[in-house]
């Protein structure tokens, strides 16, 4: 301890004090404080760089939403009016359908109508037809029963008994 | 690193020359003694040579001296340069070249200037007692005729921080200027530019806080390189121990007293001088105790650390190069120098860490006592 006081010299640091003190006014103009302004000033710009780059992120990400909702739009209505064409075309198929049925209705019921009269006709005619072959076959038993005297007289007989009895 | 253990290894160009005579006399001159007549004090060789010598590198010098050998002629040849001497003698201020001592240090060679008798003893300047013409010592070799003066010379230390503070301008202003110009720094700024964010980032940032780090992050980077390449230089052969002078080391300790001190706001001083939630008994005693602790326990150990820890690396590096004198009998030149290269290589690495620890300590220390000062306490 002794030795140590005894080496310790006030004069050096009487000189050291004076010249750190001098240093550190000289480093700190000269040195520090441009140095850390400027390491300041670009840690900023790093900064800003940095959160206007995150900003551009989100806009894009913003953008790239709207995109994807626009697009989500027009297949929605894609969709929509293809459905609705889908619609369109069962709904005039059915149209078509019903009214091809109704036509065929019709059709159906005149031709049947039509089929009906014929019958008529037809028939009015076979009942007509009918009733001269009936007159000729009459006609031809007639013929053949008055060929026989006795069988005219006979049948004079039962019509006038028949005249008769009206 | 090899460099750098050379480096150390040539501390003195003494050293060298002193293997190489080792050498030629182990091999040439067997069995002629080294020392005919009497040792000169050039050749370090014995123990309580290199004690000395050891102990003489510790202190500050007036000279700055890269080597010395003895001529042919058996004339002691210095290499270096003198270095101003300026005191303050009980006749004013006396100035002159410390070559004019001619590398004495034992006191009997007299300056006189101004009237007054000037002799160097141990790395003092001794100003002679009036009516003294040399002088005397007592048991303890203590000079008995002469007192000490107030010694503002240009020593090697002082030389050491005018150089390293001219370098450090130099560099980070050269720096400060980079950035005018361009956004990242290039060449040299670039080796710079991590070395003081991580002083602002690791050291200043953490320890004192986001809002008050600005204002003291100038001292603190002033005194990290400051001390850092003050113990890097002192690894190389220049010699120079500047972080191990401890007028340099209290100096650096008191000016983070005196910034601590300053700048505690209200909270610190209460809580130094009247702690608060603690019996209002005890308040006195802890008042005394936190006052002790921050304005000398904290001064104290920040000055002790660092220049503890940078002799001790000096004197370790040093011994263990003498290992190769010291060991020379007991395992020969050879192994002597072996183990003494080998030793001496590894401390060194470790030295270059030290270098960076104590500076990177004394730093984070002086912020955090900083921090202290300026916390703001929320109040419960």
């Amino acid at each position: 301890m002794d030795k140590l006081l005894n080496d310790f010299s006030p004069g050096l640091f009487v000189v050291q004090t004076i010249l750190l003190l001098l240093l550190i006014l000289l480093m700190v103009k000269f040195a520090w404080k441009p140095i850390m302004n400027s390491l300041n000033e670009r840690e900023e710009g790093i900064q800003d760089a940095l959160d206007s780059a995150e900003k551009a992120k989100l806009e894009m990400q913003n953008l790239q939403a709207d995109n994807q909702k626009l697009l989500n739009d027009a297949r929605a209505e894609r969709e929509a009016m293809l459905k609705e064409a889908r619609e369109i075309k069962n709904s005039m198929i059915e149209g078509a359908k019903e009214e091809a049925q109704t036509q065929a209705n019709k059709m159906i019921a005149q031709a049947q109508e039509a089929i009906e009269s014929e019958k008529k006709s037809a028939m009015a005619e076979l009942k007509s037809h009918v009733a001269g072959l009936s007159v000729d076959i009459a006609e031809k038993v007639v013929r053949q029963e008055l060929s026989n005297k006795d069988k005219q007289l006979a049948l004079v007989e039962s019509l006038l008994g028949e005249a008769k009895l009206n | 690193m090899i460099f750098l253990t050379m480096k150390v290894a040539k501390q003195t160009f003494k050293f060298f020359v002193l293997i190489s005579m080792l050498f030629a006399s182990t091999f040439a001159m067997a069995d002629t003694p080294i020392n005919k007549d009497g040792d000169d004090g050039g050749q370090v060789d014995t123990k309580k040579e290199v004690e000395d010598y050891i102990l003489h590198h510790i202190q500050d010098s007036h000279d700055f001296s890269l080597f010395s050998y003895t001529s042919d002629a058996g004339e002691r040849k210095h290499f270096g340069f003198p270095l101003p001497v300026i005191v303050w003698s009980s006749n004013g201020l006396v100035s002159f070249m410390s070559s004019e001592f001619h590398h004495n240090d034992d006191g009997s060679v007299i300056v006189e200037k101004n009237g007054v008798k000037l002799v160097k003893s141990h790395s003092k300047i001794l100003e002679l007692d009036a009516g003294a013409s040399a002088v005397s010592y007592d048991a303890e070799h203590h000079a008995t005729n002469a007192h000490r003066v107030w010694d503002f010379s240009i020593t090697k230390s002082v030389f050491g921080v005018l150089v390293i503070g001219l370098l450090m301008l130099f560099w980070f202003s050269g720096l400060a200027r980079q950035y005018k110009k361009k956004q990242i720094p290039t060449g040299f700024g670039r080796v710079l530019e991590p070395l003081v964010l991580y002083v602002r980032d690791e050291i200043a940032r953490p320890n004192i806080g986001e809002k008050h780090y600005r204002r003291f992050t100038g001292y603190l980077l002033t005194v990290f390189f400051f001390i850092w390449i003050l113990n890097l230089l002192g690894l190389t052969p220049f010699g120079f121990n500047v972080t191990g002078q401890l007028a340099v080391t209290a100096c650096l300790a008191i000016f983070t007293l005196v910034i601590y001190t300053v700048s505690g706001n209200k909270d610190y001083w209460m809580h130094i001088l009247w702690m608060p939630g603690v019996p209002y008994l005890i308040r006195p005693v802890l008042a005394i105790i936190e006052l002790a602790g921050a304005l000398v326990i904290k001064p104290f150990s920040l000055l002790v650390r660092l220049f503890a820890n940078i002799s001790a690396g000096h004197i370790v590096v040093m011994s263990l190069i003498a290992i190769m004198f010291t060991l020379k009998e007991s395992l020969g030149v050879v192994g002597a120098t072996g183990l003494s290269l080998v030793l001496s290589f590894f401390i060194t690495l470790i030295e270059v860490l030290v270098a960076f620890l104590q500076a990177y300590i004394f730093t984070m220390l002086s912020a955090l006592f900083i921090g202290m000062a300026v916390a703001e306490h929320e109040h419960h």
